[in-house]
């Protein structure tokens, strides 16, 4: 049967806030938009966002978007692009003000002004007293975000393919990409959607850990497919873990049950960040406070009865301001700890949370794909959000930044684009050997036999990266997992599925999931190894200093042969002094 | 509209259903739709698939976060869920 072909000015894989933020653009603007989604779009990743977005607005505390800058420069331990971060700090005060018009329900202060919490790494005149920037709905600020975008898509008449499923892109001779390869999952009938721009929007891929916050789905599919279609991903070895997350289970507490007076004890009952954070004490970065958890309990003064986890202590504050301020983490925490926190403190330990590396793009989100300071970008290639690096988060993200980092690049993506197409109005010819090397790698899955099982491969991949790639790295431990995450993706081809039905075949998509989580972890494992020093989330005993002579260069993977390459910083912004990289204290 | 037979029964649709946009409903959900889902009535299945279509938050809120459905027919179904065993 032949393949089914359609064809749109513009193809979004991913449909969190990036995607329907850059789709909205796309749609008001009457091109021709295509969402691909893996599940409802209103169940993607950006749901989960509970904490809320950044922006200088001072309605709390005095605030412009320059000190933003400053925190957010700082927080990067200046890897971050400089000229990017100022664009998205001054763009961070017109979207949350848009985003107020389109509806979204912001939670208000007594004069109707929008709330702004107190996050960590935030401070008032360039790194003096705390700041409040972090505007929130309720606990549901993710949600309300995708919700009002999703339902302005409908409006402007989106086209969603929702349970679809990405497999590859298509390029040709050129390397251009020419659409994907996607698959429905309802179905198992595999489409060809034709796009003279394509938008990778992702997400991220939390999942290569065993102990996550992340969703099932963040599998990093769109970073995957950018391995395999020849081109880098950046900064991979920069995966912040969320200093609380629910010991052994992974899921989060957020960091505004610290923002509201909760702390961290060891089992000595003693408050440990005041010896590692002497200012910013349970507020500091989370690198550090993630980093510090596992310092008590590799010393020995962890808690229960393995000693593996610390406590998060809450029971001080007033049960009436838990359940105003910090809904739903009450409930959680009975549930997936067996702990009532209003009594008892909770058990919590870093959790992989969300990866700063990605698909490199200028500010544009455009794709960069060479190492080439001065290089140019991909014609047509664009991502935005947490598959991508616009790189404003540098090697560590601070919170409340993600949210924005999705809407101000996900909208620019789709302004850019639609100069694009306007430049650019016609399909280029498909490259029938590309779309035959896609469809082959899906009929793979067809072989049947006696095999490894997808669930037992993805158990084994996901404790490796876990023991050798997670929070504390040194040589050995990391060159010996580079080793074993190479052979596990050498039994890929050893895997068969149990389950050879077409109709919503979770086997089959769980099998493409593992391809990429495997394609994406040795992107981590092998980008970690080779950077030899500590900044932000990449922490080595072993080269335990920040190395801004050797070191203050972004690193480049390809697949072929595990390359890396590096490129340089750009500490320049776009309209104000650089600032020069200092030891970042807290 | 009436659920029909067809689709209660259809597990792997409603395996991918429960893949959610949040850590804590895709470990509940699949844990619920493994180990209580086909000895339920076909009644409470077909309040399970009507709560797959609500929002994640609103789901979140009743099986987590210790809200009630307003529907009494919910009710029974979301202390069902809560009793999952997710060790």
């Amino acid at each position: 049967m032949a393949l089914e072909k359609q064809r749109f000015d513009t193809l979004i894989l991913g449909a969190g806030g990036a995607g329907l933020n850059a789709a909205l653009q796309l749609a008001n603007a009457n091109l021709k938009v295509a969402v691909v989604s893996k599940v409802f779009p209103t169940r993607s990743h950006t749901v989960a966002a509970q904490g809320g977005v950044n922006a200088a607005l001072a309605n709390v505390l005095p605030d412009n978007w320059h000190w933003h800058m400053f925190d957010t420069v700082k927080g990067s331990d200046y890897l971050g692009d400089q000229d990017a971060i100022e664009y998205m700090c001054r763009e961070a005060i017109p979207t949350v003000y848009e985003l107020e018009h389109s509806g979204v329900p912001f939670s208000r202060l007594d004069n109707g002004k929008i709330y702004q919490r107190a996050f960590g790494g935030q401070s008032q005149n360039f790194g003096g007293d705390q700041a409040a920037r972090t505007c929130a709905a309720a606990d549901r600020t993710g949600h309300a975000i995708l919700h009002t975008l999703y339902q302005q898509n409908i409006r402007a008449k989106t086209h969603f393919f929702d349970e679809y499923f990405a497999v590859d892109l298509i390029q040709d001779q050129e390397g251009i990409i020419l659409g994907a390869l996607v698959l429905d999952i309802a179905t198992g009938e595999p489409l060809l959607i034709e796009a003279k721009t394509t938008l990778l929007a992702t997400g991220g891929c939390g999942q290569v850990f065993r102990t996550t916050s992340n969703a099932h789905i963040n599998t990093g599919d769109g970073k995957a497919m950018i391995l395999r279609a020849g081109l880098p991903l950046m900064d991979m070895e920069f995966f912040q873990f969320h200093p609380t997350g629910i010991a052994g289970k992974g899921m989060l507490i957020t960091e505004g049950v610290r923002g509201e007076g909760g702390y961290l004890i060891n089992k000595d009952g003693e408050r440990f960040m005041e010896k590692y954070a002497p200012n910013a004490k349970d507020l500091a970065s989370r690198d550090v406070v993630a980093r510090s958890i596992v310092t008590e309990v590799r010393e020995g003064r962890g808690c229960g009865p393995e000693a593996d986890h610390v406590m998060l202590k809450v029971n001080h504050l007033d049960e009436a301001v838990i359940a105003k301020r910090l809904p739903g983490i009450r409930e959680s925490s009975k549930i997936f700890a067996g702990v009532d926190p209003v009594k008892d403190p909770i058990p919590v330990f870093p959790t992989a949370h969300y990866v700063m590396g990605g698909i490199p793009t200028d500010r544009f989100g455009r794709v960069m794909p060479t190492s080439d300071d001065d290089g140019d970008h991909l014609p047509g290639l664009y991502a935005a959000g947490e598959c991508a690096c616009a790189s404003v988060h540098g090697a560590n993200r601070l919170g409340g930044n993600s949210l924005l980092d999705i809407l101000v690049f996900g909208r620019l993506a789709g302004k850019s684009i639609i100069d694009y197409v306007r430049d650019n109005p016609s399909h280029r010819p498909l490259d029938e050997a590309n779309v035959e090397w896609a469809m082959g790698r899906l009929g793979r899955w067809d072989n049947k036999g006696d095999g490894i099982t997808v669930s037992d491969l993805r158990k084994e991949f996901r404790k490796t990266m876990e023991d050798h790639a997670g929070v504390f790295r040194v040589e050995e431990m990391m060159r010996e997992g580079v080793e074993k995450v190479r052979a596990i993706r050498e039994k890929l081809a050893d895997v068969r599925l149990t389950d050879h039905s077409s109709t919503f075949n979770t086997n089959r998509t769980e099998a493409l999931e593992l391809e990429n989580m495997i394609d994406v972890g040795l992107s981590i494992a092998t980008s970690a190894l080779h950077r030899k020093e500590s900044r932000g989330a990449h922490s080595r005993p072993d080269y335990p200093k920040r190395d801004d002579a050797e070191w203050m260069k972004h690193t480049l993977y390809w697949q072929e042969g595990d390359k890396l390459d590096y490129k340089g910083v750009r500490s320049q912004p776009l309209t104000v002094e650089s600032f020069p990289p200092k030891e970042r204290v807290y | 509209m009436m659920i029909p037979e067809s689709e209660l029964k259809n597990i792997e649709k409603l395996r991918w259903q429960c893949r959610r946009g949040m850590l804590e409903l895709d470990v509940l959900l699949e844990a619920f739709l493994d180990q209580h889902y086909e000895m339920l009535s076909p009644r409470l299945q077909r309040h399970f698939l009507q709560l797959l279509e609500f929002p994640d938050p609103v789901i979140h809120s009743w099986c987590v976060g210790g809200e009630n459905p307003d529907d009494e027919g919910f009710v029974e179904l979301v202390d069902s869920i809560r009793a999952t065993s997710v060790a």
